[in-house]
């Protein structure tokens, strides 16, 4: 009969050496998808007369002049709007975002014909709006906590004929690869943004539906509030990352 | 008219290279890829670009629909005088746009 002291004494070892692991995971934090860019990737972001999300920006500046938004707001005052998206809306009590936000302000306020919600002008619009933003951390609404416990059980449940969750990617295999692709860890914060493969700016809903046919399950309808709540989890999951819209994504 | 984002030194010395970056808002739809109803679409793209220095042509270039959308072009070029820089995008469907920006060169 061996002893089973040695043993004990390497389970141990084994223990401090997971939680030391473990500790450095967390000390990592959630990690942008700019860091894990090539260089001349990260390079377009970078520089405004490179990043063609920049001639959304634009638009959307002269968007905001034109169609009234500048009657009641100024481009200063939206410093730090889309950190806090999505928020609490006051009069239903449920969570918006910020293209719903631009939409109601232009519906109800303006008494003006909707937008479409992925449609070059929106998307310009939120684009500006979330552009004033740039450069300050995630900042979750702590209204949102309903929200976020439905984003998450989003996130965690496998959908699909592949049969996977959000969590089976970007949170157990981010950093891997899938096929040549470097799975990212899937932060919200630089959106709307414009992506290499779409060859346009797109919104986070898109990004989402893109993921959801990938796993072949049927996309959430288009403005479904599954999204707005897989989003507030989303946000409170990259708490404290920047905000870099527009990013440049591959 | 179509957003364009343009860098181009607003001084110079006389006989400096200097360096200039376009970019321009637009499709560049190749002709190949068919859309959301299984038809292909057309072909719409940017089919020449030049540049004019004091109306002398300095920079041109034959965009082909591989080229991606939203066609980011610099060069670089050596100013001797003072002018006005003109640039012109052409394309399918009579796409025509030109921007213009002075160059003080001392």
């Amino acid at each position: 009969m061996g002893s089973p002291r040695p043993r004990r004494g390497r389970s141990r070892w084994l223990e401090a050496l997971a939680c030391a692991g473990a500790l450095l995971l967390l000390g990592a934090g959630p990690r942008s998808g700019y860091e894990t860019m090539t260089p001349q990737l990260r390079a377009m972001q970078d520089d405004d007369l490179s990043n063609p999300g920049m001639l959304a920006v634009a638009e959307g500046e002269a968007l905001f002049a034109r169609e009234g938004c500048a009657g009641c707001h100024t481009a200063e005052a939206m410093r730090g709007v889309a950190a806090r998206y999505p928020a609490l809306d006051r009069a239903s009590q449920a969570p918006i975002d910020l293209s719903g936000r631009i939409a109601q302000c232009r519906e109800k306020r303006q008494q003006r014909p909707p937008l479409p919600r992925e449609g070059p002008a929106m998307l310009a619009l939120t684009a500006f709006v979330a552009h004033q933003s740039r450069g300050l951390p995630l900042q979750p609404d702590p209204r949102l906590a309903e929200a976020r416990r439905q984003g998450e059980a989003l996130f965690r449940e496998r959908r699909g004929q592949l049969n996977l969750s959000c969590a089976q990617c970007h949170d157990d295999n981010a950093g891997r690869r899938l096929a040549g692709s470097l799975i990212p860890e899937g932060h919200p914060n630089g959106y709307p943004l414009y992506r290499l493969e779409w060859q346009a700016l797109g919104s986070l809903q898109r990004r989402l539906r893109n993921c959801l046919v990938g796993v072949r399950s049927e996309p959430f309808p288009p403005g479904a509030p599954d999204y707005v709540a897989l989003e507030a989890y989303l946000v409170a999951r990259a708490r404290g990352l920047l905000v870099e819209t527009p990013a440049i994504r591959p | 008219m179509v957003r364009t984002l343009l860098r181009v030194p607003a001084t110079a010395r006389s006989g400096e290279v200097i360096e200039i970056r376009t970019l321009i808002a637009h499709p560049m739809e190749t002709g190949f890829r068919p859309g959301a109803d299984g038809t292909v679409q057309p072909r719409d793209i940017i089919r020449r670009f030049t540049c004019r220095f004091n109306n002398r042509e300095v920079f041109a270039a034959e965009l082909h629909p591989a080229v991606a959308a939203n066609p980011y072009l610099t060069f670089t070029l050596r100013v001797e005088e003072s002018g006005i820089l003109a640039f012109t995008w052409e394309g399918d469907n009579g796409f025509s746009q030109t921007e213009t920006r002075p160059i003080a060169v001392a």
